[in-house]
């Protein structure tokens, strides 16, 4: 993969401002599980069809500024991996508290190896 | 006074569930918020108990309609982080059942929407001339939808001379076929009246929701994945098909031409065939990360893959066109009328079982 270029929590919601204003459209996050504590999320970009994409290490334990305030369409996708890896998006413009994929009896989370459930939070 | 009206997820015109809010005041649509998750498998996670050569048939059910552009689309990734060369006849194969499937994924479509608007004689024509790729299909793969041509390294089954000249052959009525509808499709008074200024997306909308597909080029973007030059598309010579205004009827426009326009892509690939080899034997297991994207009939489909060098994936993640349209339809409908709403809907080509995979 290329074009790919690290970003942290602080910096995030700002970067993709930025992205958005120099005309990038969003195109969806990828979230892979790293370990107990953190999981990965790259947040891909198009543009003439060349390809951008922020990495983002994201602790499980914090919360996510949700960049559906700057991309309406990215609340879908933080939606599906708030079901999927039970991490928490902050400031999501609709909510659906873990009830995108998944029934509200869940209460696994199913993309996780190391089975957080829901009760554990 | 403003009514919440719950719209599906069992409706006439939804050949799958989703469910879909709306807000309602004197019969106009003021907002919506959907509501998905009834057939959702969980595909993604199977790559951690399946090899990664298995999982090009789960891949392949993601979505039955498009099956053979999202196995394509695997096996390239795939083959890219094992730095796999595939034959370039295998890659025109690619081509051809790609563009098959978009022929039949937009019949099907063509004769859906006609029945969302109350044109059944139109909806039977149009899956009868489908019937021909369906035909085409089953001949030249043994399967009618889910037709399994493509392994890591090409394809499966090769086309001999013979079956090319019946493929052309039975073309020229696929396009007889297609032309014939034409004027019902974009001329009749009724479905004008139906379509245009009809949930219009705007350009500025359409890029800044992340629209996807038909629905992004029905909105004057001219994009599409195939600009890429994967497969044979950077030699058979490709030009997207885009209309300015960004209705239903723009959207519906796009369709038609773009079925025209497989069976010619399909006429340069056949014609542009390669001798050779149809695959290579591939040994070693994926290891690093790739995106790759590909255009489907709905749009452009985006695959991440993990490998760690294990046979199975670390992480295989999909991002459907569908999912990427929801949110556009969610911005095309306040405004308009409740009767409208399943034209509107139906009129972003929604796969449901591929948005939740």
């Amino acid at each position: 993969m290329n074009n790919v270029s690290d970003i942290t929590l602080d910096a995030l919601v700002a970067e993709v401002l930025k992205k958005k204003n120099d005309g990038w459209r969003f195109v969806t996050l990828s979230c892979t599980e790293l370990d107990e504590e953190s999981c990965d999320i790259l947040y891909h970009f198009d543009k003439d069809l060349a390809s951008s994409h922020f990495r983002l290490k994201a602790p499980k334990a914090t919360p996510i500024p949700s960049i559906s305030s700057v991309y309406f369409s990215a609340f879908l996708v933080e939606n599906e991996i708030q079901d999927q890896f039970n991490l928490k998006f902050d400031g999501l413009a609709v909510d659906f508290e873990r009830t995108l994929l998944l029934d509200e009896e869940v209460t696994t989370t199913p993309f996780c190896r190391y089975g957080v459930s829901r009760a554990n939070q | 006074m403003k009514t919440i009206v719950p719209f599906g997820p069992q409706h006439p015109v939804l050949p799958e569930p989703i469910h879909l809010n709306l807000e309602v005041e004197n019969e106009i649509v003021t907002g919506a918020i959907p509501a998905i998750g009834y057939v959702h498998r969980g595909l993604e996670k199977l790559c951690e108990i399946r090899d990664f050569n298995q999982m090009i048939q789960v891949c392949e059910r993601v979505c039955g309609i498009c099956s053979a552009i999202h196995a394509q689309c695997y096996c390239q990734c795939i083959e890219e982080m094992m730095g796999v060369e595939v034959p370039d006849r295998a890659r025109y194969l690619r081509t051809i059942w790609g563009e098959l499937h978009r022929m039949h994924s937009h019949l099907l479509w063509l004769g859906l929407f006609a029945d969302s608007f109350g044109f059944e004689s139109l909806f039977m024509q149009c899956w009868k001339i489908r019937e021909k790729v369906m035909d085409i299909m089953e001949a030249t793969t043994g399967n009618r939808v889910v037709i399994s041509v493509n392994i890591v390294g090409g394809v499966r089954r090769n086309l001999d001379p013979e079956q090319i000249r019946w493929v052309l052959s039975e073309l020229k009525f696929v396009e007889e076929g297609v032309k014939s509808v034409e004027a019902a499709l974009l001329e009749d008074y009724t479905v004008k009246r139906r379509l245009k200024g009809k949930g219009v997306l705007t350009k500025e909308d359409a890029l800044l929701l992340g629209a996807a597909g038909p629905t992004l080029r029905g909105s004057n973007v001219a994009q599409d994945m195939r600009q890429l030059g994967y497969a044979a598309y950077g030699e058979i010579g490709f030009e997207p098909v885009v209309e300015p205004d960004g209705d239903s009827y723009s959207r519906n426009k796009v369709r038609f031409r773009e079925t025209l326009q497989s069976i010619e892509l399909v006429r340069r690939a056949i014609d542009k065939l390669p001798e050779g080899d149809i695959s290579v034997k591939v040994k070693g297991r994926p290891e690093g990360e790739v995106y790759h994207r590909v255009e489907q009939p709905r749009g452009e489909c985006v695959y991440y893959l993990r490998g760690n060098g294990s046979k199975n994936l670390e992480r295989l993640r999909i991002r459907t066109p569908t999912f990427a349209n929801i949110p556009p339809l969610l911005t095309m409908l306040p405004g308009s009328e409740l009767a409208d709403v399943p034209v509107l809907i139906l009129s972003i080509d929604p796969c449901v079982s591929c948005t939740e995979r």
